[in-house]
């Protein structure tokens, strides 16, 4: 499972970085989303892998702390979203302001 | 827990409640949605100063104060915490000094030239104070993203091709740099297991030696993420361009988001990897030193060749970064105080610098254009005109003689030439170099960093008065038909007020050099800062061991 999420994340961020240099805005709006997911991929692992256990404990009690996944690598994942999503979406419209005056989807407003 | 200890959470609260208030009223009421914006401004202004003062009732030899705030009374590390001190209240009032004399600029005109300004400018206010505040650096995430979401949006403010296009790197540069500080934090977080400053400063000694190397990547990681933001060469070529094309107030508001890159940097470099930190004691204070002289000299070369006073003053930040960042790395406590006097002069001096270029270029306009033909033939693009909207207000007398004598002081003050806070800055921190340990004392004298260090500070100055000295000539002297600039009060006035601020910190020196001497103290003694937020919790020395 490690070698997988690995190459997982590795794949999404040699896509995205490769994106985020091409000269086109969307797809640098592509290369960041790409960078994001591969980003909160990499917050999750952070917390370690773990296979069944849940992040939330039940009941109430002393439990033991190791039958449990560390939930906070998952609110901060979460969090991370979030604010990607809202990110994203400003670039968005930055991008589509900046095609409406410039007439162009280049990064520079102008073909080089 | 008394009511002043509430204090700490309101320069969050009250922008944020401020900037939801202003949400409700529609786009034309100006003036009411001014009126409540400068009411929240200029009680931000006065809270700030009651923090300093609280900040400062610490015994200034040696126990320093710092006050904790709990959300929802979490004992610490399981819950958030706002940390204030010396260091934090003084560039708290620094931003809040910075957002009201960029507010009144503003009311001239440029409040109306788009919409929702008011409550992008309290939110931007709401992300910076909860930077400085914070104590936990995933929280410092969220109030990054707060304060940049806000600027992009006070980037385009005017809109225009140039600001568009612009905005879009500076977007695209700072969401990368984003994702770098997440990757930063989850590293740090995968190896130590917290978040809290606090309890990281306490838990680094102990990692263990195989891990050490993680750790080390993921603070380079984060460390790559706010040096973007500082603008350290060769991370700050968007910088200039981008303070360039937004608009006068705007820019004039940002000088202080370079400084939160400096301020987070000289916290965590100073707590957590200060002289207590085991095997990696002094990580990246390398970097900061060789990376700020080479920022020094490429924002002096730029500044040299800057054809417009915009680009001039975005290659100043620059300058000013590398300073700073270069004090950073060396890290002594004397460098450390007096570098925190000049971030207090250069930010307000560069502030009022934007605010000033508007007004210069006003009496430009004929003489620009056969700067305009060269500009063009190096690539640069000219700001397409704004058009002329009614301007109501009481026009200054005398515009000239105000503005030459306002542009004057501003050279003075970047070029760091006595007897403006400029100089002082400078001198205190060339001093600390050659006396470590206090003027008087014998000392053998710097190495041979400190004597560049030393040189690249006194040259950098000499290109700033150059600089300035031929925009100066060339505005203000040099045209045949003198035109006259309008120049209201409510626009002349603030730039007025931060160079009479710059003059009374040349007069009170003493006061403040006193404060920044007991807030640099406290940054070398990380000890009273752990104890601060995480009260009852064994020395900081790393004696316990699992």
């Amino acid at each position: 499972m490690e070698l997988t999420l690995a190459i997982a994340i590795g794949c999404l961020t040699g896509s995205g970085v490769w994106l985020l240099l091409r000269p086109r805005t969307y797809q640098v709006v592509i290369g960041l989303s790409l960078l994001s997911y591969a980003v909160n991929l990499f917050i999750f692992s952070m917390g370690r892998l773990r296979v069944g256990a849940a992040p939330v404990l039940e009941g109430s009690g002393a439990v033991n702390p190791a039958d449990y996944a560390d939930p906070i690598p998952q609110a901060l994942v979460l969090t991370a979203i979030v604010i990607g999503f809202a990110t994203t979406a400003l670039f968005l419209v930055v991008l589509l302001a900046a095609r409406g005056l410039t007439g162009s989807d280049h990064v520079d407003g102008r073909e080089p | 827990m008394g009511f002043s200890q509430h204090l700490l959470i309101l320069p969050i609260l009250l922008p944020m409640a401020a900037g939801a208030i202003l949400l409700l009223f529609e786009e034309r009421r100006h003036s009411l949605k001014a009126g409540i914006n400068i009411a929240a401004t200029a009680l931000l202004l006065g809270l700030a100063f009651a923090l300093l003062r609280l900040a400062d009732t610490g015994d200034a030899a040696g126990g320093a104060v710092t006050h904790t705030y709990r959300l929802g009374d979490w004992t610490p590390p399981f819950g958030i915490v706002l940390v204030l001190d010396r260091l934090s209240a003084l560039m708290l009032v620094l931003a809040s000094v910075l957002a009201a004399a960029t507010l009144v600029f503003s009311l001239a005109r440029w409040h109306k030239a788009g919409p929702h300004f008011h409550t992008l400018f309290q939110f931007l206010l709401m992300g910076v104070n909860g930077a400085f505040l914070t104590g936990d650096l995933f929280n410092l995430f969220v109030f990054f993203e707060v304060l940049l979401a806000a600027s992009y949006g006070l980037m385009l403010h005017g809109s225009g091709a140039f600001r568009v296009r612009a905005g879009l790197h500076y977007i695209a540069i700072n969401l990368a740099a984003s994702l770098l500080f997440l990757i930063g934090v989850s590293l740090i977080y995968g190896v130590t297991g917290t978040l809290n400053m606090a309890d990281l400063a306490m838990r680094i000694p102990e990692v263990a030696p195989e891990n050490q190397a993680l750790l080390a990547a993921g603070a380079a990681v984060l460390g790559i993420a706010f040096l973007v933001k500082a603008g350290m060469w060769p991370l700050c070529f968007w910088l200039p361009s981008a303070y360039m094309a937004a608009s006068a107030p705007a820019s004039a508001l940002f000088a202080i988001l370079s400084k939160v890159g400096f301020y987070v940097l000289l916290r965590l470099t100073l707590l957590l990897f200060g002289a207590d930190a085991g095997p990696l004691a002094g990580f990246g204070s390398q970097v900061l030193l060789i990376g700020g002289m080479a920022t020094i000299a490429f924002g002096a070369f730029g500044v040299l060749a800057s054809q417009s006073l915009g680009r001039l003053a975005g290659y100043s930040i620059l300058v000013s970064s590398g300073t700073l960042l270069a004090a950073v790395g060396l890290g002594d406590q004397a460098v450390v105080s007096g570098a925190m006097f000049y971030v207090v002069s250069s930010t307000i001096t560069v502030s009022a610098l934007f605010l000033m270029i508007e007004l210069v270029e006003r009496a430009q306009e004929p003489a620009a254009n056969l700067l305009t033909v060269t500009m063009e033939a190096y690539g640069d693009d000219i700001e397409p005109e704004e058009e002329d909207e009614e301007e109501v207000g009481v026009v200054m007398p005398g515009a000239l003689a105000i503005l030459g004598v306002c542009f004057g002081c501003l050279g003075l003050l970047l070029a760091g030439l006595p007897p403006l806070s400029g100089f002082i800055g400078k001198f205190a921190l060339i001093n600390a170099i050659f006396n470590p340990q206090g003027l008087g004392t014998a000392a053998g004298g710097p190495d041979s960093v400190g004597w560049i260090l030393t040189a690249l500070l006194i040259l950098s100055g000499l290109a700033a008065l150059l600089a300035m000295m031929r925009t100066g000539i060339r505005t203000f002297w040099a045209p045949l038909e003198v035109i006259v600039p309008r120049v209201l009060v409510v626009e002349i006035v603030p730039i007025i007020l931060l160079i009479g601020l710059c003059f009374l910190l040349t007069v009170q020196a003493g006061a403040v050099m006193r404060y920044t001497d007991a807030a640099a103290q406290a940054l070398h003694e990380p000890r009273s800062y752990i104890e601060g937020v995480l009260p009852g919790s064994e020395s900081a020395s790393g004696v316990s061991t699992q």
